[in-house]
């Protein structure tokens, strides 16, 4: 079986907000129709987005860390809010594990979205219709991209790879590994959903360097020239000898 | 959440209209087991019947402002497998049915007549609309009690007071509209509108008692991931709301809150207790138990108000900060 997720790595996010404006200029362009903005430009802007950019504050002050956390559907594995749906319209895609909603059906009863702990799902304002991340099933599928465009919108933004995506079922697929390996974990473990999406925790990033590491020793501009020089047809060794 | 009066005026309307036919029931059954002599068939069992379907269809009529597509709503039948608002939607106009077939049936003087076939027809279409009354209670109660998340309604006391509240309500307007054209019934009415004013009274403490003391599951370390004792959101990506915000939260001051946690306890259950036991002298005028309905339901608005109210969604965690 086949599920989709992004996995978000905390440690290199930077909260520049990118994928938030590429998820929205794509998905409001598309065929299921364009996602609310309400007063864009006015004191009280409002709006539909699949994905927000979160700023955490970590710690008292002055011993801070800022932590920018992207928030979208997680996609659950068992996802709390498709049985609620009294039409059918929320539903899991059986082939890849996406979690989507059937505009056409859905009633608006905001039922779904009081069934998700996470407040993936927005009602947009103009169309009344429960709408929520859908992985960009629409770049994902579509055969007319390039194969390495067939990525959500997000993860193509993204300028410093925070996001990565790909079958979390598959134990040798780069968000598999980069769980696996880097400490992924979900959000709200105690409900039993089992999001999809992970996420990779901040680390802290020292670097030990001792005095000689800062100067080599055996700075190759200077001590080059007095280290044996093997014949061509000899091995060569790194550090010891000028090949 | 925030509390949508299209929702609370639902559930409260809906259970007036179960709880009158629930008491109209009650009058057959005493009446088949020798209890009671028969009523006036004609005026008190088609014009409670009709009473009862019109604070149904009118709970109906509000549910459909509560939803983004109305013309869509028929769709809703299709997933009575999983979704309990699903059953709801297909128990309640069954039930309007079976009310509206019930009153019929009564107006054509079925019940009373000496058509065996006709009674024996009456009773099952009765006994199934109480059936479906008591389903409807349960599938009502359950589209609040089965969200595991909103832990203030996750609980069975949701169900009982959905069924009780209910309940109450229509034995009281029984006991007003039974005091115009069956007085003597009134009395039976009033009595059991009492008990269950006390019986829900305990049920309705006993969930705010619980609702007091619940200890969130979720934290803004769960939810983040971030355990350290103290992570502040300082922006929630928005910056002047969103459906999350205004679906979410009531905006109401605290104060606003629990002044209504007071009062509504005073509507519903002590001045209605108070009314129905002097009603019940001998000196009191009829009119005087529709005011008590009136008062309670009033009561009972600002009940629901505050059962949505109190009930805090986890995804509120990640929605503390615009900015």
């Amino acid at each position: 079986m086949t599920q989709l997720a992004l996995v978000i790595d905390l440690n290199v996010c930077v909260g520049c907000h990118a994928c938030v404006t590429s998820c929205k200029s794509w998905n409001t362009s598309g065929s299921a129709g364009p996602l609310a903005d309400a007063n864009p430009y006015g004191a009280d802007p409002s709006g539909t987005f699949f994905n927000r950019v979160q700023t955490y504050e970590v710690g008292q002050f002055p011993d801070t860390e800022t932590v920018h956390f992207p928030k979208s559907c997680l996609h659950c594995e068992d996802p709390p809010c498709v049985p609620v749906c009294p039409t059918g319209a929320s539903y899991k895609r059986e082939s890849d594990g996406v979690v989507l909603v059937d505009y056409d059906k859905c009633i608006g009863c905001n039922y779904c979205s009081w069934a998700c702990p996470y407040g993936a799902r927005e009602l947009d304002e103009h169309r009344k219709e429960m709408s929520k991340c859908t992985l960009c099933v629409d770049r994902i599928d579509n055969e007319a991209l390039p194969k390495d465009d067939r990525k959500p919108a997000c993860v193509m933004a993204c300028p410093t790879q925070a996001r990565l995506f790909g079958d979390i079922h598959d134990p040798a697929s780069e968000v598999s590994v980069a769980i696996r390996e880097q400490g992924g974990y979900q959000l709200m473990p105690e409900w039993g959903t089992r999001p999809s999406n992970h996420y990779l925790p901040r680390r802290k990033m020292v670097i030990q360097l001792q005095d000689d590491q800062a100067g080599r020793v055996d700075n190759p501009l200077k001590v080059d020239g007095k280290l044996l020089k093997p014949r061509i047809d000899e091995p060569a060794l790194d550090d010891v000898t000028s090949w | 959440m925030n509390p949508a009066f299209s929702v609370i005026f639902l559930t409260t309307l809906i259970g007036v209209g179960q709880g009158l036919f629930l008491a109209l029931y009650t009058a057959r059954v005493l009446v088949f087991v020798g209890a009671i002599a028969l009523p006036d068939s004609r005026s008190f069992f088609v014009l409670g019947s009709a009473i009862s379907l019109f604070f149904l269809a009118s709970g109906l009529t509000a549910s459909f402002f509560h939803l983004g597509h109305p013309e869509r709503a028929w769709r809703a039948v299709m997933k009575w497998r999983t979704s309990w608002l699903s059953r709801e939607v297909i128990v309640l106009p069954v039930f309007m049915l079976t009310v509206f077939l019930y009153g019929l049936m009564c107006y054509l003087g079925w019940q009373s007549g000496s058509n065996r076939i006709a009674q024996g027809v009456v009773e099952t279409i009765g006994a199934l609309a109480a059936v479906l009354c008591i389903v409807l209670f349960i599938c009502t109660g359950m589209v609040y009690a089965s969200i595991r998340f909103l832990q203030e309604w996750a609980s069975p006391l949701t169900l009982i007071n959905y069924f009780l509240l209910g309940s109450m309500s229509g034995y009281t307007l029984a006991a007003g509209f039974s005091a115009f054209l069956a007085p003597h019934l009134m009395r039976m009415y009033a009595c059991i509108a009492f008990s269950l004013i006390v019986i829900s009274f305990m049920t309705r403490v006993a969930s705010l008692y619980r609702n007091a003391r619940i200890r969130p599951c979720s934290t803004v370390q769960t939810a983040t991931g971030i355990y350290h004792p103290k992570v502040v959101q300082k922006a929630q990506g928005s910056m002047g709301g969103s459906f999350n915000t205004r679906h979410y939260f009531h905006g109401k001051t605290r104060q606003v809150i629990r002044s209504v946690k007071w009062i509504f306890p005073v509507l519903v259950f002590v001045l209605p207790a108070l009314l129905l036991a002097g009603s019940l002298s001998d000196i009191a005028h009829p009119f005087l138990l529709i005011v008590t309905f009136v008062i309670q339901y009033v009561g009972l608005l600002a009940e629901r108000w505050f059962f949505f109210a109190q009930a805090n969604h986890p995804q509120n965690l990640y929605y503390q900060q615009v900015s």
